[in-house]
């Protein structure tokens, strides 16, 4: 593992008006890693993928990315440093096509990659290929969610951003996307900060966790470190295991 | 103000006429292309940030009289030949479109964006502040009084001739008109095309469905809207010279009027909806058109106007609206 992180997040806070999301968040993802963010509703999760982002903003605090500091970059600059998110929600462009959708997130690469990505996430997801005609908004809920990680891939990102990818999937799909993850991980190279429900499977894929409660980080550790710890069973495992 | 290239207006008494009725469909679908030119501009701003833009009609105001302006300086008149002409109205066209946009852009610049995010009325307001702006610029800087222009296009075709015992009734298509919708269809199937094929179009789509998802795809989204306002000021200014052909005669005041129409069409083809902003501008031309022809000329801006009060109560989705609800 290099030095310096690819991702270092100290001290955030978001507020959305007067309400504090995030209360001074730290933490840090390596190239290579896949780091998995867990918590209860509420907790923030979202929030911390979003402000990474820029939008919302943090208030204070720093984001450095790839040695930048990128805490008070526009949205879509930010998106042009190789940072992709599958955000909360999927957010399909619904009256887009899916191969709309995956133009659209191919927006800040160089169009000479785009056939080349476009195999890449058709062999990941071969469902989509048989859909690329198909309105975004008539896609069921599993391959909207395929499309949103897809659409993210498309941009060529080295560090992907997933929010909750299985939420509201069956056992078989979801056990398909954490493997697409695994893969793409473990063969591009590709370092994935995943924010997951689903503690059990995030923790046993992930190589490091942190747990998220209001607002704050309160503990860290190997994934199987978290997976072992009695508060983090009672929390958010039990009869979460499947 | 009657328009002298609309034909066939003083043979009202002929009215029932197949002829007549053909002959006020060529006029309405002249007016019904420029209502839609206008039209695009409101659906697409609209669309992208959920404000009515009531500064647009001004813009198209803007339009038209920089075109007469133009042709003034050029020295176009109807003794030019037709190709010139031809020529020459196509550099007015151009000129005109430049300089609409950049009033389309520091409109959006000056006093919109500063404003996204703000409560819903703001932008509203300072649109209202936007085209009083404009509509005393021009006065100031070019009077109150009308301005004319003398017929720069001439000619025309017969397209149906009848002769009976009451007269002979042509119907007729000046060349003007077939320039004017000439123009018109093609820059609109033009504008199509770059909406739905290029990668400018697919971001301004993008951030009309969702601006955050946008912005997360690497979009400029701040860009995307002012282009969308570049764009539909300069087919407004389309619209502008249009306009200046067909009725001859131009003022501070026209953008109002025409304003107010385009965005019933707007409304009345779905606001948000690209082809529903060129179908309700050909409604609205139409039924202006008739309204005029077989009931009575002062009263088409009612009739316009009560169509924008009907479509409100019994269609407020519009002709080619989108559905209220989307599985996302
Ligand atoms: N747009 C918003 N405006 C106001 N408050 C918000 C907004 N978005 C989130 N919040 C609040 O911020 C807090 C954190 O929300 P966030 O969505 O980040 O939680 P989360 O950890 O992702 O939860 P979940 O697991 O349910 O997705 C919550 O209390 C939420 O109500
Ligand atoms: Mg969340």
């Amino acid at each position: 593992m290099s030095a310096a992180p690819l991702l270092a997040v100290s001290e955030v806070e978001t507020f959305y008006g007067k309400i504090q999301a995030l209360r001074g968040v730290s933490l840090e993802v390596f190239d290579g890693e896949i780091v998995t963010l867990i918590g209860a509703n509420g907790a923030g999760k979202s929030t911390l993928m979003m402000t990474i982002c820029g939008t919302p903003q943090a208030r204070n605090g720093q984001i450095v990315y790839n040695g930048a500091d990128i805490t008070r970059l526009p949205t879509h600059q930010i998106m042009q440093l190789g940072i992709a998110q599958s955000p909360e929600g999927r957010r399909i462009f619904g009256r887009m096509t899916v191969m709309e959708n995956l133009r659209i997130g191919a927006s800040v690469t160089d169009p000479a990659y785009f056939d080349e990505d476009l195999e890449r996430v058709f062999a990941l997801f071969p469902l989509l290929k048989e859909r690329q005609n198909q309105r975004g908004g008539t896609l069921s809920g599993g391959e909207q969610q395929m499309l949103a990680i897809a659409r993210a891939l498309m941009a060529r990102p080295r560090l992907l951003l997933l929010d909750e990818p299985s939420l509201g999937l069956a056992p078989l799909v979801i056990r398909q996307i954490f493997s697409a993850i695994q893969e793409l991980n473990e063969q591009q190279g590709l370092t994935v900060f995943l924010v997951e429900q689903n503690a059990h499977h995030a923790l046993r894929l992930a190589h490091r966790g942190y747990v998220m409660v209001n607002g704050k980080i309160t503990m860290s550790g190997t994934g199987i470190e978290l997976l072992a710890r009695p508060e983090i069973r009672a929390a958010y495992l039990e009869g979460g295991a499947h | 103000m009657a328009p002298f290239a609309m034909n066939g207006a003083k043979s009202k008494m002929q009215g029932g006429l197949m002829e007549y009725f053909v002959q006020q469909l060529v006029n309405g679908v002249t007016l019904g292309s420029i209502y839609g030119l206008i039209a695009i501009g409101y659906t697409l701003v609209y669309g992208i940030v959920g404000m009515i833009n009531f500064a647009h009609g001004d813009i198209f105001m803007v339009g038209a009289f920089v075109a007469l302006i133009v042709i003034t300086a050029l020295g176009l008149t109807a003794s030019t030949g037709l190709g010139l002409s031809i020529l020459a109205l196509i550099l007015v066209l151009v000129i005109s479109m430049v300089v609409a946009s950049v009033y389309g852009w520091t409109v959006e610049r000056v006093a919109y964006r500063p404003l996204r995010g703000s409560f819903r009325l703001a932008p509203l307001i300072t649109a209202i502040g936007m085209s009083i702006v404009l509509q005393n610029f021009v006065q100031i800087s070019q009077g109150a009084r009308v301005k004319p222009l003398q017929p720069i296009i001439s000619g025309g075709h017969t397209l149906m001739r009848r002769v009976d015992a009451q007269g002979e009734f042509a119907v007729q298509i000046s060349n003007m008109q077939i320039f004017i919708i000439v123009i018109t269809f093609s820059l609109m199937v033009a504008f199509t095309l770059l909406i739905a094929k290029t990668p400018l179009g697919r971001a301004q789509r993008a951030c009309e469905q969702d601006t955050k998802m946008a912005a997360l795809s690497g979009i400029n989204v701040d860009h995307t809207i002012s282009l969308t306002f570049v764009l539909g000021a300069a087919l407004a200014a389309v619209a502008g010279l249009m306009f200046l052909l067909y009725y001859g005669v131009i003022d501070f005041f026209i953008g109002f009027v025409a304003g107010v129409k385009a965005f019933t069409a707007a409304v009345l083809g779905g606001i948000g909806s690209l082809p529903g902003a060129m179908l309700g501008g050909m409604v609205i031309g139409l039924i202006e058109t008739f309204w005029s022809a077989y009931f009575s000329i002062e009263y088409k801006d009612v009739a316009a106007f009560a169509m924008l009060a009907l479509v409100l109560i019994f269609l407020p989705q519009g002709l080619l609206g989108k559905p209220e609800v989307e599985k996302v």
